[in-house]
Order: structure tokens, then C-alpha cells, then sequence
């Protein structure tokens, strides 16, 4: 298992004079969870919007599967398994949260130029819903409207909703931002399950679940990879216990 | 030939200063407070009739375009604190149903005060008459005179926003709002001002116009949309690329109802070409805006983000 | 089931089809011809709700595609051609066309760019009919005669022409009850809600939204073939912005987002304009009054409105 499923180079990315993907490379081995850690402007959300193709990036290449992707839009790139969740929940809020997984069902499922057959009936869309829903523990609020669950259901549902498309690697970007101890603790027994299906790249300031899931850690700061490594050989980088452990209070 | 091409050039150039004075106050009030104001045609309207009004009751021109300046700022100010600021927070589409309405109340006030019948300003004489301009071809002062006003505004403007503090703010204020506010900078007041400078300089746009043109309730709606071709072919928020746009879009519209025909009947000697040109001619400019929107889905001078 | 969405629906359709006799009967069948034209203004909102309130898109050029059903009747016309499922093929055929064209290149944009842009082409449209001298030029023409059904002239007969619309009206509203169910109209609603959300599910989102145009478009382009032959007179005016306007106010005015709504938004709209003009020469200052009043003290629309005034909150 030491294929390079992601593999990205001399990334950079600048608003104005700020550059906040400074020469990026990193690889992400299939089946591994890759951790980025960095404080808080590193520069990991707009990382992840170049890789995910929000973003275009000034220079660089990023390859994934062996193909060049650089200039692939997220479409494209999520129907190859590309898949990302969001640091700020982005739902449907009109929709149910069942509609909100089923539609991310339906985009890899046949065409969506249908247009008088009832989308709510499909089975096959809700069934394989339901099952995403299983998975991250929100069944039973299937029918309400997603503007209504609590924030803590809105992060579930978001990773069902990246679920639901089927991604061979996941870009996580916080995805415990925001949730209770109890949901967080629920989350991270998710992920730990899903490690054997899905290649990962997590972002994370809980080092609690970064140290529990994590394979491989890359700091970022200002924009740089400072460090790359094991776990354990992270929390023991000296350099990095004063750029960023330091003020985290780590918990091994 | 070439000289009646020179001609119609300088009568576009007219008309796209124009546009430009109607288009300068639309760009500011979209890049600062992304505002979409479909009253500002009625602005230009209100400015030619008061006009009208202005010099008929002082009996002099002069008087009358000194008063309606500052009487379109007072229509700008008045609609800005009453309808204005509460839509500012609101989707376009609340803004675009709202001065839609202004545009309905404000036509149909003015024909119940003016009538539906057009008016006529007379020309102040010192502007009557007209120059030679090449061979027997004369232009009219009049129209100098409005590219020279129009010029001198469009060079004030440039000063203003490019040298001064409050160019400075508005200049920060279209690309980051909140910026201009944490600089401590009242944003309403700002706004208000902007506002009120905008209506004034189309209201100066209608009054120029007024001895020219006759003075009809539909006169805003025309150069409303050619305003927004404008500020879409020179990029919203953008001073410099309205003042290019404005001309291109006032040179090309103006040749282009003249000579398209010409040209066409040159080029195909069929009668049918005559109506082909006729039919091209005033889609010229729109055609124009889609292809700098192929090109450049910003417009010429607009920022190149999203 | 039904909701009571699609019940409102089921009486106002049962309201129009006994409008006709009940005014006959009380010797006012003249206004039957007032609710043809609102039942058209009905289908054209219907269509400029599906992109305006399913896809938010802010379309301001909308009434470029009465004009062109409306002159598809006028041109045909000329050309001998008076039956009306030729015409309304042509209209729908020539209104896919403008709007393939100039939604690619309106829909590259955003927001206020977007409004502008479709005020601009519905402009342009708007001087390319002003241009056609043949067919009146600025003053339009009047039709010769009605459009006719496998060679029958039935639609000179008004009520033969208030069914028929009805009978579109009631097509339109179907079809676009199921297709806003439909699959098409749930990756429609969702660009709506979150269009960054529905690429990174995988949605290339541009060709759905400008399917929606295009359809939205045709099904105008309908309505104009219907309001040549009510109106038996074609103008650009029918094209114009001021057009596109009202058009915009009739959805928003009837709850935007909803099907029922954007229909009843145009019964009342036209009614009211009918009504007002009865009354007063000047009637545009009041309904302009009325139309600021309502955005700004009451943004859902007449919906909201009168659910607040009888209690009932916000009608889901
Ligand atoms: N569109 C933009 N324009 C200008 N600056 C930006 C833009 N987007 C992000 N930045 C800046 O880039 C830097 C990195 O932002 P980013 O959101 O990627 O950080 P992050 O590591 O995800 O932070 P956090 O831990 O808070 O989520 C920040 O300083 C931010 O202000
Ligand atoms: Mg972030």
C-alpha cells in the first residue's frame, strides 16, 4: 500500500503580496490518512480549495491518480473521487437532509435531464442516501429540513453529503470544527472506520483525533511545509513544538 | 465622405460624453455600494425638465442650469435617506423592484406636472451658431460645448478620485467596505454623498441635453440601458472604463446608425441591404458588449476576480 | 396527498373556467377577454418564475420572448402561414435560439452583471423589432386575422380562445409542477441554494441553468403567440423593458419561488393595472406607490403579506 494516490508540486498560490501557498509538495499514499496541521491562516483552506479545483493555483501541479488534474474544474474532479468537505457548513438549506445527501447521489447516478418523473420517489437515490445518513449517525432526522438540525448535525451531514459521492480520497477540511465532545468523539469513530475504504487528507486542530487517525503529518505555515512525518516523529520535531505545538497544548 | 464621417465621429463623441455623465454616477453607486439603480435614467429626465422649468422662469439658461444642478442633487439626497438606504442590505432583486418603481412614480409625476407633450429649451446665444469644420461641413457649438463640459467633468471626476481623500475612500470603499469603515469613516455619509453626486451629474447630463433633444417622459429609459452597456463593457465600479466605454458606445451607436446602411448597400447593392443595415445599426452596441463579454467577462478596466 | 399550494392551484383553475358564462350571464362578457390576457401574463410569469425563482437568475430581459412569439404570429402571418401549432413551433424555435445565445453569454456572469446583461439583450431585441419597417416599424401592426386551428378560424370566437389558453395555462402549470420535482429541478433549486455546494458534489451547474432559460424562454415565447391573437395587434412595445419589469413584478408580487404564486401574481397584477386604469389616467404612480410599499415593508411578496395580516406566518 505505498501508491502515491495524490501527489502535488511547487504549489503556489499569492493574493497580492501574501503568499499563502508557498511551494507546496506533498504526497498522500492510497489508503493512508494524511494529516496537515498548521495555526490558524497557515494557508490550509485555501490548500485545500486547490486541490479540490475552487481555486486555481498560480503555478504548480497537482496529479492525482496519475493524471495531471491541475487544470480540472471540482466537477470533474469530484466525479474521478475527489471528494472535500467544507470548514463552514454548506448545505441546502431548503432541502431536507435526505434531498441534501440524495442529490449528491444523483450527480454520479445517470442524468439529471429528467424532468417530469418525481425526484423524491427514486429509491435507488434514497436508499443509497439513507445509508450515508447510517453511517454518520443522522437517520433519524432524514425528513427535516437541513436549516434546522443543530450545527453539530450540520458537520454529519456534511461528511455524508462528501460520502455520498463516493470519494476515493477526501479532503477534510475542520471537520470536528465546531461539534460537541460527544459528536467529535462520534466523528472521529467514523473516520477511524473509513480509513479502509477512503484514502484521506485531513485538517484538523484537534490534535487529539490528528495523533488517533493520522498515518502521516505535514505542518504548514505561512504557507510552507515546515515539517512531514510520522506522528510521532512530528510531535518530537523540535522545530515544530515551538512554530505550533507550542501554544496548542498537544494531547498525545 | 470623410468628412461627414468626421462629423457623425464628433457627434458620437457627443453623445458618449453624454452617456458618460449618466454612466459616471451608475458605475460608482454599482463598485461602491453594488447598488443597482434602474432610477437613474430618471434622474437624466428630471434634470432636462427641470431644466426646462429652471430657464424658463429666470428667463435665461444660465440661470437655469446653475439651479438644476443643485435641485437634481436635492431629488438624489431626498430619494437616497427615504428609498435608498434601506435597500442597501437587500437582494438585487428588492433593488431592482423598488427602482423600478421610482421609475413608474417619477414618469408618470412628471407628466402629471410637466404633461405628456415634449418640451423645448431654447439655446443661450453665446452657444448658438456653429463653426466650420472641413469643406462646407459646420459643427454646432452647441455640441462642442457639451463635449468640452463633459470633458472637464470627466477630468474632475479623475481628480477628485484619483488625488483627493475622499477619491481615496471610494476608491477603498469598492473593494472593501469594511475597510473604509474601520478607518473610521461614517460609510453612510459617504454613501449619501455619492449618491447625491451621481443624480447631480445626470441631472447636468439632462439639462445639457434639454436644447437639443426634446424634453419627453421617455428620455431616461433609453440612456438607462446604453448606461449599463456601458458600465458592463468598461467594468463596474471603474470611472476610466466608463469614460472609454461611453465613448466607444456613443461613437459607434451614432456612425453606426449612419453609415451601416451606407456601408451595406456598398458592399451588397441590394435594396434589402438598406433594411439590413437599418436593423444592424442600433444592435451594433450590443453586439459590441457581448463580444467584450466573450472576451473579457469583466469588461475592459474591471477587476479580474470571480 | 396535495398541498395547499396545489389545492390554491385546483380552485383557481376552477374559478377560470366558470369565469366565462357567469359573465355572459351577467352581461359582462367584454371581461372575458381581460382574463384571457391575464391567463397569458400567467403562463409568461409561470415561465420567468422557473429561472427567476428556482434558479435565481435575475432576468430582465424576459419580455424579448413575447415579442418574439408575438411577431412569430405577425411574420408567419405575412407569409400566409396562420396555423397556430406552426406558429407556436416557429415562436418556441426562434426564442430557444436568442436565449442559447445570449443566456451563454449572460450566464457567465453574476448578479448585478447578470440583470444588466439581460436588460441589454432584451434592448437589443427590442430595436431589431423597431428596425422592421415591413411590420410597422415603432407602431407595430395589426393582425389580420386570428390564428386558426387545422385550417378553422375557432379562435375568432373569444371563448373559443379563453379555453384554449386556459387549457395552456393549466399545461404550463403541470409541466412545471413536475419538472421543479423532477431531477432537473432539484439540481436547478440547489444552484439556487449553494451553487459552490452542487459543484463539490459534482454539478457542472452552467448546463442546467441555461436549460432552464432556454425552456423558460420557449414557454414565453407561448405566451406571445396568445397574446398576438387576444390583442389581434403586435408593437415592440410588447418587448419592452418596462414589459420585462412587469413581468418580474407579477412573480415577486405572487410569492417568488412558488408556481401558484407566480400565476396569481399575474391574475392580480393585470387585474389591478385593468382595474386602476378604470380609475385613473395616472394609475402607474399608484401602482409604482404600491409596488415600493410592498418591497420595501413586505419583501416575501403579497404571500407574506396576507399571511401576516391573517396570522398565519410564512406560507411554506
Ligand atoms: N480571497 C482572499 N483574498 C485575500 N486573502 C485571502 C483570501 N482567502 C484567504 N486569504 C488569506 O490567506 C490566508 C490563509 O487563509 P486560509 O483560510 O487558507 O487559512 P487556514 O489555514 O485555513 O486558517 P484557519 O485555521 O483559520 O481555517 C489568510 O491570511 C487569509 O486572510
Ligand atoms: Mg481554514
Amino acid at each position: 500500500m505505498s501508491d502515491v494516490l495524490l501527489q502535488v508540486r511547487g504549489l503556489r498560490k499569492s493574493y497580492g503580496a501574501l503568499a499563502v501557498t508557498d511551494d507546496v509538495s506533498l504526497d498522500v499514499q492510497a489508503g493512508q490518512v494524511h494529516a496537515i496541521i498548521g495555526p490558524n491562516g497557515a494557508g490550509k483552506t485555501t490548500l485545500i480549495a486547490q486541490l479540490s479545483g475552487q481555486l486555481s493555483p498560480d503555478a504548480g501541479r497537482v496529479v492525482y491518480d496519475g493524471n495531471d488534474i491541475t487544470h480540472l474544474d471540482m466537477p470533474g474532479r469530484v466525479r474521478r473521487g475527489l471528494a472535500r468537505s467544507f470548514q463552514l457548513t454548506r448545505i441546502l438549506p431548503q432541502l431536507s437532509v435526505l434531498e441534501n445527501v440524495a442529490i449528491a447521489v444523483q450527480a454520479r447516478s445517470g442524468s439529471s435531464f429528467r424532468f417530469w418523473r418525481g425526484a423524491a420517489s427514486e429509491a435507488a437515490l434514497n436508499d443509497q442516501a439513507m445509508e450515508c445518513l447510517s453511517e454518520v449517525g443522522l437517520a433519524q432526522k432524514a425528513h427535516l429540513p437541513a436549516r434546522l438540525i443543530s450545527h453539530g448535525e450540520k458537520r454529519q451531514l456534511e461528511l455524508a453529503v462528501a460520502l455520498a459521492t463516493r470519494p476515493r480520497l477526501l479532503l477534510l477540511d475542520e471537520p470536528l470544527a465546531g461539534t460537541g465532545p460527544d459528536e467529535a468523539a462520534m466523528l472521529v469513530d467514523l473516520l477511524a472506520r473509513l480509513r479502509s475504504r477512503v484514502t484521506m487528507m485531513l485538517i484538523e486542530h484537534d490534535m487529539g483525533a490528528v495523533f488517533q487517525l493520522a498515518d502521516r503529518v505535514s505542518v504548514l505555515v505561512y504557507g510552507r511545509i515546515v515539517a512531514s512525518g510520522t506522528p510521532d516523529a512530528i510531535r518530537d520535531d523540535p522545530a515544530v513544538r515551538t512554530a505550533y505545538l507550542g501554544e496548542e497544548e498537544g494531547t498525545p | 465622405m470623410s468628412n461627414l464621417l468626421l462629423l457623425q465621429v464628433l457627434n458620437g463623441a457627443q453623445f458618449g460624453i453624454l452617456l458618460f455623465l449618466v454612466a459616471a454616477g451608475l458605475t460608482l453607486v454599482f463598485g461602491i455600494m453594488d447598488f443597482i439603480n434602474l432610477a437613474h435614467g430618471v434622474l437624466y429626465m428630471v434634470g432636462a425638465y427641470l431644466m426646462a422649468s429652471l430657464s424658463m422662469l429666470t428667463g435665461s439658461f444660465w440661470w437655469g442650469l446653475l439651479l438644476t444642478l443643485p435641485a437634481t442633487m436635492l431629488v438624489g439626497l431626498v430619494l437616497e435617506v427615504a428609498i435608498f438606504r434601506r435597500l442597501y442590505d437587500r437582494p438585487h432583486l428588492d433593488q431592482v423592484l423598488a427602482t423600478f418603481a421610482l421609475v413608474m412614480i417619477l414618469s408618470e409625476g412628471v407628466k402629471i406636472i410637466w404633461g405628456a407633450a415634449p418640451l423645448n429649451v431654447s439655446m443661450p446665444n453665446l452657444l448658438s451658431g456653429s463653426i466650420p469644420l472641413a469643406g462646407p461641413i459646420r459643427f454646432p457649438v452647441y455640441r462642442l460645448a457639451i463635449i468640452a463640459a463633459g470633458l472637464a467633468t470627466a477630468f474632475g471626476l479623475w481628480f477628485v478620485i484619483g488625488r483627493t481623500r475622499i477619491g481615496m475612500l471610494l476608491r477603498a470603499g469598492a473593494h472593501d467596505r469594511a475597510m473604509v469603515s474601520a478607518l473610521g469613516v461614517d460609510i453612510g455619509r459617504l454613501f449619501m454623498l455619492v449618491f447625491a453626486f451621481g443624480a447631480m451629474l445626470a441631472g447636468f447630463a439632462g439639462a445639457m441635453v434639454s436644447p437639443i433633444l426634446s424634453v419627453d417622459p421617455g428620455m431616461g429609459d433609453q440612456i438607462l440601458i446604453l448606461g449599463f452597456v456601458v458600465i458592463v463593457i468598461g467594468g463596474v465600479g471603474s470611472i476610466r472604463g466608463a469614460f472609454v466605454a461611453s465613448l466607444l458606445v456613443g461613437i459607434i451607436d451614432t456612425v453606426g446608425r449612419i453609415f451601416g446602411p451606407i456601408v451595406l448597400k456598398m458592399v451588397l447593392e441590394l435594396d434589402a441591404a438598406t433594411q439590413a443595415g437599418r436593423t444592424v445599426a442600433p444592435m451594433l452596441v450590443y453586439i459590441l458588449m457581448a463580444a467584450i463579454l466573450c472576451w473579457r467577462p469583466n469588461g475592459l478596466f474591471g477587476r479580474t476576480s470571480a | 396527498m396535495m398541498s395547499r399550494r396545489g389545492m390554491a392551484a385546483l380552485i383557481i383553475f376552477a374559478l377560470l373556467a366558470v369565469t366565462p358564462p357567469v359573465l355572459i350571464f351577467m352581461g359582462q362578457g367584454f371581461f372575458a377577454s381581460v382574463v384571457t390576457r391575464m391567463m397569458i401574463y400567467a403562463i409568461a410569469a409561470l415561465s420567468l418564475d422557473l429561472i427567476l425563482g428556482y434558479g435565481a437568475l435575475v432576468s430582465f430581459g424576459h419580455a424579448a420572448f413575447l415579442g418574439i412569439g408575438a411577431y412569430a404570429v405577425l411574420m408567419l402571418n405575412s407569409l400566409g402561414v396562420t396555423d397556430i401549432a406552426a406558429q407556436f413551433g416557429a415562436a418556441a424555435v426562434a426564442a430557444a435560439v436568442f436565449a442559447a445565445i445570449t443566456g451563454t453569454i449572460a450566464l457567465r456572469t453574476r448578479g448585478v452583471y447578470f440583470i444588466m446583461i439581460t436588460l441589454a439583450f432584451g434592448q437589443m431585441l427590442y430595436f431589431f423589432l423597431i428596425s422592421l419597417s415591413v411590420f410597422g416599424g415603432d407602431d407595430g401592426a395589426s393582425l389580420p386575422a386570428r390564428s386558426t386551428i387545422m385550417g378553422q378560424g375557432w379562435l375568432d370566437h373569444d371563448l373559443a380562445l379563453f379555453y384554449l389558453v386556459l387549457g395552456i395555462l393549466a399545461l404550463c402549470f403541470l409541466g412545471l409542477t413536475r419538472l421543479t420535482m423532477s431531477r432537473f429541478g432539484r439540481v436547478l433549486i440547489g444552484t439556487r441554494e449553494d451553487a459552490l455546494r452542487m459543484q463539490a458534489i459534482g454539478f457542472r451547474i452552467l448546463p442546467y441553468q441555461l436549460t432552464a432559460y432556454v425552456i423558460s424562454a420557449m414557454i414565453c415565447s407561448v405566451a406571445g403567440v396568445l397574446l398576438a391573437n387576444q390583442l389581434e395587434y403586435v408593437s415592440p412595445q410588447l418587448a419592452s423593458w418596462q414589459r420585462s419589469g412587469e413581468l418580474i413584478i407579477m412573480v415577486v408580487l405572487g410569492g417568488i419561488g412558488s408556481l401558484t404564486g407566480a400565476m396569481t401574481g399575474a391574475l392580480f397584477t393585470i387585474g389591478l393595472e385593468e382595474g386602476m386604469a378604470r380609475i385613473s389616467e395616472h394609475w402607474k404612480l399608484y401602482f409604482g406607490l404600491l409596488l415600493l410599499a410592498v418591497v420595501l415593508f413586505s419583501p416575501g411578496g403579497l404571500a407574506t403579506l396576507a399571511a401576516r395580516i391573517t396570522g398565519k406566518g410564512r406560507p411554506e
